[in-house]
Parts: C-alpha cells; sequence; structure tokens
C-alpha cells in the first residue's frame, strides 16, 4: 500500500502506537459481545440443568483436539511477529500462513462436528439450532466464533501479501492480538459448551 | 395531587399519592431555586461595556464548595426519598397480605379474560366464575390476582388502584389490592402488545357490598349480565361528535 | 505527558498523495473527517425530519381521532404502531447519535486537538458507509409485506420474536437489522474518536488541555462500546427467533422474555448519557465562549462524568420495576438510580457556576446552551419520580415516563443540534447565519416544545398510557379536558415544525448570502477558531503547539478577554 495515511495516524501521544490501540478497542468490543453472549449462556445453563444431558452429545475429543489447535496456530503468529519484527519477512510469511493452516484445521474439524449432528438419520442424534435453547447457544456461540476465526484467516492472508513486499511489518502484532482473542474465546467457549455437564 | 385526576380507589392509592406529593415538594423546591440561581447570574453577569469577566477556575476548596454544599442537600434529599419509597414498595409489591378473596386475570391479544373465584373463594373450582371484559370486586376486600398472559407481555393496569403490573406469557404473577371506594373504572393493557393494544381496555366494578357483587356474578352465570364495558363505550360513542365534522371544526370546538 | 517524536511531524501538514479530486470522489467518496462528518450531518438532519414528521402524524391523530392527516393519510392502529416504533429509533440511533457523536465528533475533534484528519480515515469513511446503509434498511422495512415494524423501539419479545403476534414479518427483522448495522457503524466510529483524541494531540496538549467536547466524546464512545456488546448479541438471538425459529425469547420453547429485557436496558440506559454527554461538551464551549470565563471545575466535571459513566451501568432495571422481575432487585436499583441524579447534578451545577462572573452575550448559540439547561433540567427532576420504584408502579408505561424524556431527549438531541449548528456555522460553511432569524427560531423552538410536553405531565397523572392510537377506547380517558390538552399538545407541535422552516431558510439561504465568516467570529480558545472558516484539506498550514488550557478568558494581564491555545505569548 503505497499511500501514506495523515500525521495523525503516526503520532501517539500515549505513548502506545494508534494501531494498537485501535486493536485493543475491537477487542473490548467483542468482549462484550462474546461477553454478554456467554453470560446469557451461563444463566440459562444455571436454570436449565438438564441442559448438561444434552452437552453429552458434543464431542469433546473434536473439541479438546480444536483448543490444541489454536493453541499452536497461536504460538506460529507469535513466530511471525517475531520473525517480521527482526525483518525476516520470509520466516514471517511462512509462520503467517502456518496460522492460517492451522485455522483450516479447525474449520474443517468443525465442520465434521457440525455436520454429524445436522445431517444425520438418526432422530437421537440430531440436533439443529431448533431442538432446543441448549442447542441455539451451541450453534450460536461456536457459528460466530467460527465466523471470527473465518474472519482472521482472510485478513492475516492480506497481511501476509503486503509483507512479502515489506509493507506495514507492524501488522503482524496486531493480527496475532486479534487472534489470541478468538483463541480465548474458544477456551471459554469449550469448556462451558463441551466439558461441563 | 394525582388525586385531582385520578380518584383513588384502593387502599395503598393515598401512599402512592403521597410519595408524589413529597417528590414534588422536593424537587420542585430544588427547581425552582436553580432556576432563580440561574436567572439571577444571567441578569447580573450580562454584558456590559468595559466590565471583564472574572477569572474563576472552580479548582480552589473555597470555590468549589458552592458546588459541593448544593450537591450534599442531593444526597440528603435522595435518601429521605429513598427510604420512603421503600416503604411504599414493600408494602405493595413485597408483602401479600392474607387474602379474602382471589381473582385470575388473563391477558392476550387483545383482550382481558377475568377469572372469579366464586362463592367458595377458591380458584380452579368448579364453582368459578370467568368473564371477558368485565371484572368485579367487593369494596374493603384483599385481593389475591394471579396475573398471567396467553401470548406475548401485556400489563394489567387499573390507574384508580394505583396498579400496575406487567404479564409474562409462561409465569403467573401474584399482587394484591384492596378496594375502598365504590365504582366503575377502567383497566389499561399498558405494555405494547400489538396491532389492537389500543383497543386491549376493560372495566373494573367495584360494588359496594357482597349483595350487589352476588347480583352480579348470577347475572353472568345465567347469562343476562350486560357489560359494564360496553355500556361505557357506547354511552362515550354516542356523546362525542361524528366524523363527519370539518377538520377546523374540530380543532375550534376542542377549546 | 511523554510524547512520541515521529520524524515527519516537522514536514508540511500533508503527507498524503495530492491529487484533484473529482466531485464524486471528494464528496461522496472523502475520507476527509470534515466530509465524512457532514455527511453524517447532513443524514441525520433528513432523518431528523423524517422523524418528525412520523410524530406529526401520529400527534394529529391523537388530536383528530380517525381523520385522515393533511399530507399523510389515515392512521390506523398498526400504522401507529409502526409511526412511534420507528419515531423513536429514528430519533435515538439517526438523529442524537450521528448528529451529536459522528458529525460534531468527526468535524471538531482533529480541528480542536490539532492535527489533519483522523487517525483512520478509510475506517472513517468506511462507518458512514455502514451507517448509510442502516439508513437504506430501515427504509426498506417501511415497504415490505406487513409494513415496518411496530413493537416500540425497546422491540420487546415474544411481540417482537414471532410474526404471528406482531403481523410485520420481514418489516421487524429489516428493523433489527439496520439497528444493528447502525451499532457496527458506531462501533468502527469510535475507534477513530478514541484513539485520535488520546494519540493524535499537538504537543504540549496534556490530558486536562482538551477541550470538554472531546472528552465527552472520547467517554461516550467508550461507554457506548462497552453497553452495545450484550445487546448485539441479544439482536442476534432476536434474529435467530425471528428468522429460523430459534425460542431465546419465546416462552413456549423455554426462553425467557425478560433475559432480552435485561440486555436491551443494559445498553438502553448507557445509552442515554451516551447521547447527553456530547451534548453536554457542546454546551460547554458555548457556555465558555459566549461568557468569557473559564470553565468551572474543569477537573470536577471531568471526574463526575467518569463517575456518571460507571454509574449509568447499574441504574439499568429500573426500565424493568414491575417487569416481573424480583421485587427485591428493584430496592437496589431504585438507590443506584436515584444516586445517579447526584454527579449529574454537580456537572449542571458547575455549568450554572460558569455564569458566575461572567460576560454573558445572548447571542443565538448561548441562547440554545442556556435552553439546553434549563429543558433538561427539568428532564432531570422528572426523572426522580420515575426513579421512586413504587412511584413507578402507576407511572410505568404512562404519558409521563413521555412527557420525561422528552425534556431530556430534546434538549440533548435537538438543542443541543441546534446549538452546536449555530455555534459551528462558520467554521464549517465560512458565513455567518442572520443572528435575528436564529434567535427567532430559538423562541419559537423553545416555546412550542414546552406547550407539547408540560401538558403530557398531567395527561400522565391522569392515568394516560402509551402506545395508544385513540383514547377513545377508555372511558376514564376520553373526557373533554384531557382531549383539550392533547389537541393543545398536538397544535403546539405543529407550530413548532412550522417554525423549523425558519432554520431551513437561514441554513441553506447564509451558506450562499451569508456575511463571510472570519476564522475567529466568536473569539474563542480552541483550535479550530485558529484556521480559516471552512478549514482546508489537512486543516493547519503548520501544526500547532499548544500552551495551554482551551479556557483561558478573561485572564489578568492580557489585553484580550481571550487566550488561544497555541499562542505561545500573552494576548
Amino acid at each position: 500500500m503505497s499511500m501514506q495515511g495523515p500525521l495523525a495516524t503516526s503520532r501517539s501521544a500515549t505513548g502506545i502506537p494508534t494501531g494498537r490501540l485501535a486493536v485493543w478497542w475491537l477487542l473490548a468490543s467483542e468482549i462484550f459481545i462474546f461477553g454478554g453472549l456467554i453470560a446469557c449462556y451461563i444463566l440459562y445453563r444455571l436454570n436449565n440443568p438438564w441442559w448438561g444431558g444434552e452437552a453429552v452429545f458434543t464431542k469433546v475429543p473434536a473439541g479438546a483436539f480444536n483448543t490444541f489447535v489454536l493453541l499452536t496456530s497461536s504460538l506460529f503468529i507469535v513466530l511471525a511477529h517475531d520473525a517480521a519484527e527482526k525483518k525476516d519477512f520470509d520466516r514471517a510469511f511462512k509462520f503467517i500462513w502456518y496460522t492460517i493452516g492451522g485455522g483450516l484445521v479447525f474449520l474443517l474439524v468443525k465442520y465434521y462436528e457440525y455436520s454429524s449432528k445436522l445431517f444425520t438419520d438418526d432422530p437421537e442424534l440430531l440436533k439443529t439450532p431448533l431442538t432446543n435453547t441448549y442447542w441455539s447457544f451451541y450453534y450460536t456461540a461456536t457459528g460466530l466464533h467460527a465466523l471470527h476465526v473465518i474472519g482472521g484467516m482472510v485478513i492475516m492472508a492480506l497481511i501476509s501479501f503486503d509483507l512479502r513486499k515489506g509493507f506495514n511489518p507492524h501488522r503482524v502484532e496486531l493480527i496475532g492480538l486479534y487472534w489470541h482473542f478468538v483463541d480465548i474465546v474458544w477456551i471459554f467457549l469449550f469448556p462451558l459448551l463441551y466439558i461441563a455437564k | 395531587m394525582i388525586e385531582y385526576f385520578v380518584p383513588g380507589a384502593s387502599t395503598y392509592a393515598g401512599d402512592i399519592d403521597f410519595l408524589f406529593d413529597m417528590i414534588t415538594i422536593i424537587v420542585g423546591f430544588w427547581f425552582v431555586m436553580v432556576l432563580a440561581v440561574m436567572t439571577y447570574f444571567m441578569v447580573r453577569f450580562r454584558r456590559k461595556e468595559g466590565v471583564r469577566a472574572a477569572y474563576i477556575s472552580g479548582d480552589p476548596h473555597s470555590q468549589k464548595k458552592w458546588t459541593h454544599y448544593p450537591h450534599y442537600s442531593v444526597i440528603a434529599l435522595d435518601v429521605v426519598i429513598i427510604v420512603f419509597t421503600v416503604m411504599v414498595w414493600v408494602d405493595v409489591k413485597q408483602t401479600l397480605p392474607q387474602a379474602e378473596d382471589k381473582i385470575r386475570v388473563v391477558g392476550q391479544q387483545w383482550s382481558w379474560f377475568f377469572i372469579h373465584s366464586g362463592p367458595d373463594g377458591k380458584l380452579g373450582t368448579e364453582d368459578d366464575i370467568s368473564n371477558v371484559n368485565d371484572l368485579h370486586v367487593k369494596k374493603d376486600t384483599v385481593y389475591h390476582f394471579e396475573l398471567e398472559s396467553r401470548d406475548v407481555l401485556h400489563n394489567f393496569s387499573v390507574p384508580a388502584f394505583r396498579l400496575r403490573q406487567d404479564t409474562i406469557p409462561g409465569r403467573t404473577i401474584t399482587g394484591w389490592f384492596e378496594p375502598n371506594k365504590t365504582g366503575v373504572y377502567d383497566i389499561q393493557c399498558a405494555e405494547i402488545c400489538g396491532y389492537g393494544h389500543g383497543i386491549m381496555g376493560a372495566t373494573i366494578v367495584v360494588h359496594e357490598d357482597q349483595q350487589s357483587y352476588d347480583a352480579a356474578m348470577e347475572s353472568i352465570r345465567n347469562r343476562t349480565y350486560e357489560s359494564d364495558y360496553q355500556k361505557r363505550l357506547q354511552k362515550m360513542t354516542v356523546s362525542t361528535a361524528s366524523n363527519s365534522e370539518s377538520f377546523t371544526d374540530k380543532l375550534l370546538s376542542s377549546f | 505527558m511523554g510524547q512520541t517524536t515521529v520524524t515527519h511531524d516537522s514536514h508540511a501538514a500533508h503527507g498524503h498523495d495530492h491529487h484533484e479530486q473529482g466531485f464524486i470522489m471528494k464528496y461522496f467518496f472523502s475520507t476527509d473527517h470534515k466530509i465524512i462528518g457532514l455527511q453524517y450531518m447532513f443524514t441525520g438532519m433528513f432523518m431528523a425530519i423524517v422523524g418528525g414528521y412520523f410524530a406529526y402524524a401520529f400527534r394529529m391523530q391523537l388530536a383528530f381521532p380517525g381523520m385522515e392527516v393533511p399530507l399523510y393519510g389515515t392512521v390506523g392502529p398498526g400504522e401507529y404502531n409502526m409511526l412511534i416504533t420507528n419515531h423513536g429509533s429514528i430519533m435515538i440511533f439517526w438523529v442524537a447519535m450521528p448528529v451529536l457523536i459522528a458529525a460534531f465528533g468527526n468535524i471538531l475533534i482533529p480541528l480542536m486537538i490539532g492535527c489533519d484528519d483522523m487517525v483512520f480515515p478509510r475506517l472513517n469513511r468506511l462507518s458512514y458507509q455502514i451507517f448509510l446503509l442502516s439508513v437504506v434498511v430501515l427504509f426498506m422495512s417501511f415497504f415490505v409485506q406487513g409494513g415496518g415494524f411496530g413493537g416500540a423501539w425497546t422491540s420487546y419479545p415474544p411481540l417482537s420474536a414471532v410474526a404471528e403476534y406482531n403481523l410485520t414479518d420481514w418489516g421487524a427483522s429489516l428493523w433489527l437489522i439496520a439497528v444493528a448495522l447502525e451499532f457496527v457503524a458506531f462501533l468502527i466510529g469510535g475507534i477513530n474518536f478514541v484513539t485520535t483524541s488520546m494519540n493524535a494531540r499537538a504537543p504540549g496538549m496534556r490530558m486536562t488541555d482538551i477541550p470538554m467536547v472531546v472528552w465527552m466524546i472520547v467517554l461516550a464512545s467508550i461507554m457506548f462500546m462497552a453497553s452495545v456488546g450484550p445487546l448485539i448479541a441479544g439482536s442476534i438471538m432476536l434474529l435467530m427467533d425471528q428468522r429460523i425459529g430459534t425460542t431465546f425469547f419465546v416462552p413456549s420453547g423455554g426462553g425467557d422474555p425478560i433475559l432480552w429485557q435485561h440486555l436491551f436496558w443494559f445498553f438502553g440506559h448507557p445509552e442515554v448519557y451516551v447521547v447527553l454527554l456530547p451534548a453536554l461538551g457542546i454546551v460547554a464551549e458555548i457556555m465558555t465562549t459566549f461568557a468569557r470565563k473559564k470553565l468551572f471545575g474543569y477537573k470536577t466535571i471531568l471526574y463526575t462524568t467518569f463517575a456518571t459513566g460507571g454509574l449509568a451501568f447499574v441504574v439499568w432495571a429500573h426500565h424493568q420495576f414491575i417487569a416481573g422481575i424480583d421485587p427485591r432487585m428493584a430496592n437496589i436499583f431504585l438507590v443506584t438510580t436515584l444516586l445517579i441524579s447526584i454527579p449529574i447534578a454537580e456537572i449542571l451545577f458547575s455549568y450554572i457556576a460558569t455564569l458566575y462572573g461572567g460576560s454573558i452575550e445572548f447571542r443565538t448559540p448561548m441562547l440554545w446552551a442556556l435552553g439546553f439547561l434549563i429543558t433538561f433540567l427539568l428532564g432531570g427532576v422528572t426523572g426522580i419520580y420515575l426513579g421512586s420504584s413504587a412511584l413507578d408502579i402507576y407511572f410505568h408505561d404512562s404519558y409521563f415516563v413521555v412527557a420525561h424524556f422528552h425534556y431530556t431527549f430534546f434538549p440533548i438531541a435537538i438543542i443541543g443540534m441546534f446549538a452546536g449548528l449555530y455555534f459551528w456555522y462558520p467554521k464549517m460553511f465560512g458565513r455567518m447565519m442572520d443572528e435575528t432569524l436564529g434567535k427567532i427560531h430559538f423562541w419559537g423552538t423553545i416555546i412550542p416544545f414546552n406547550g407539547i410536553f408540560l401538558p403530557l405531565f398531567l395527561v400522565g397523572m391522569a392515568g394516560q398510557h402509551r402506545r395508544i392510537y385513540n383514547f377513545q377506547h377508555f372511558p376514564d380517558l376520553a373526557t373533554a379536558d384531557l382531549q383539550g390538552i392533547r389537541v393543545f399538545a398536538t397544535v403546539s407541535m405543529v407550530t413548532m415544525l412550522l417554525f423549523q422552516f425558519v432554520f431551513a431558510y437561514n441554513f441553506f439561504v447564509s451558506m450562499f448570502k451569508g456575511e463571510k465568516a472570519p476564522a475567529n467570529p466568536w473569539k474563542s480558545n480552541t483550535l479550530e477558531w485558529t484556521v480559516p472558516s471552512p478549514p482546508p484539506h489537512g486543516n493547519f498550514a503548520e501544526l500547532p503547539t499548544v500552551y495551554r488550557g482551551p479556557y483561558e478568558y478573561s485572564v489578568p494581564g492580557n489585553k484580550e478577554d481571550y487566550w488561544p491555545q497555541n499562542m505561545p505569548d500573552r494576548n
């Protein structure tokens, strides 16, 4: 990207770079959105103990594997950031794509999980968002999260292309921050939806 | 002051009206004071040739105190209001005095349905008397009401009793009132419930004594009852001007 | 306060490419904060006309029930609900917020803190585009089968969740999507307001040198961001209930309608302060300028605003006193609600104290600012009645509430808007507005405004409930006296609407025929008045350094009674 922004963008009266301030603002607003959703889920769950019986139908090994996948991909984006700081843009590019790869694996596992519940003939195993409110929450929360994973992957790809040309290396840190947040949301969702019985 | 507009017909109406009057005195005093001070400043410190404004930061305590002292008295008055409010609130919404009779009130899109307990005083028994649009109660009797909704949120509102309570589908909400003035009063739905929200009225009839009440119940049971609600509405449509009146006529006749 | 040095700060103010932009690029796809601000301004003003038109239609129905409303048509029960729902939604989401926060925020912040644009100009443009999309979606909702949504701006389920109940299937969903898009637009916009104000300040501008209106917009953005998140989650849930049949809020499927209320009001209450704060900021700028006086207790006002902002998050259930919540909970919210009157009172007292010892000139912007204080004061004290849970048993959903919130919202959205417009018009358009017409507009608005809403307290006391298209169905409310009040309120409203033509004439004609405005017609201190009217692209020929706070008026020892922030020597 060749156009320089206004001078305002490069100032920093607080000492924190503006890009980082902006990403924290974004994360704060997302925390309130997911936080609100999760708080509603918890309230409902406390009032409906029978939801534990529904949670049995989640695939804990798949969820656990996905947790591991996201944590590893977070490691990769940290390595990418480290490489970018050292101006090793090719290495950073590589690690960004490993992160995107991790996201892709996550989504594939998700697809496997969703399809086993949505596209089954067995009425006992069929769990759609309309089956009951537990499943409404399950699909809403994991679906919203998955959309954020996809969004993160797209932005990472765009940043990687700029990076390869040597532009805006500071953005690797910023997308890394976002990706860690996506990871943390999953770390809340997994025990609340899968493990709690 | 609410009494001037709507006579109170329940035992707690007076308490609620008192709260209104008390708050009016407190905030009225404040409002007038602040307005007076502001007006004084606007007049006294208007621009005059050759006179310069003062340089006042409002930071040192000697200056800040002028906003702090009024501010402390606002706190004190708030506490007074809180104390009186809690007393009335606990009485109306948190305690249930011993019931002398019960009614069930069911709201639905877009009418009110009432179930009177009948001679046995119990709801859900054979002798219950159901009715649409008209609720009958006796003066000086403590009623428990059970509010229900068939579909969306409604609100059982009886201004004369100073009573409003939302009804929630899937739940039964309990409350109480004790009428203390004979008469016929409006019931409203005070929570928007769709297309017919504006026609979801009903009537409450407070009977002077047991005989009058029994007569009404009897007439409902043997289907000779003429709805007080319908009668009141008809009386109104007869007396209000017809719609063929011109726009300006209507405007001028209102004054 | 440390300032990160940046090498190209010392260059001339334009750090970016310059090429001649075509008309469309310049005015419709601009990334310049001033243009984006004006886009928000004009959109908001247009929506005010739409919202006002709806109010005209439903008030005419109330005054002359059943008759055809001139320039509208008949207003039946469903139509009435659509009108009040969209009147409320439009005024809050598509007038108050875009004008007070996005328009004034965009136009003023970079100028007032001494930089050349917002920190993220393209994100800024995106926020307006999403906002414009939300307007389009809202208008679409009026034309689908069933018509526009009629479940009130609060959209309580199950009414709002089930098409069989609300009879406006796609109207309800499009309304909800429009509101959600508006939320996203302001979340994105907030990024710019907060990062720019915090980071892009001119050298020398400490936190306490920031003009109050900038602080207020920053705090409002933060409050908005924190409160809207759970409601966005709730809106997704409601949209799913509407469109795919989940039952998050529908009891028949195990859902809880009260949950929506909590999510809504957790946002809804802070929201009213989100719009109040910028209006207070505008009033501060005007009062200090026209009283030639330092703002009384800048730090006190700032800290009490933080306190108000925090407290605003713990009062929400006073909207739900009789909604079926546990009655014991009501006592907690009673206490927090009445307590919040305390910091607000402190702020108002400080504003009034600013007048003390001043040299007050009653120009049009000052009239609006003072009018704001008086009407908002009445709005605030009438809130005490409603905050008292026991009294709210009677007043809930009555016209007393309507009168109260119009005595708060009208000063915020309309008086605040006009105050800001008259004050910054010279800066925005390079011309002066006509002073006499401005005064006529002021009195012609404020007096009829009271004529509309003061009587509505009385009908509220008479038990008149809200959102009713025709009171002739309620014998106790169909009296001649009450109907007379309704007619009086409507006539006042029409009068007030007619006076707005004075403003429209003044606003548009002055743009071309008004006296040319100098850079600083009001002799004000803040940085926007140091650049030409209107400011060029890039704002400052040379980026300023700041030496003092924004309210150094009538400083002893100065020749002039104002002292611009960027002037190194005495004035």
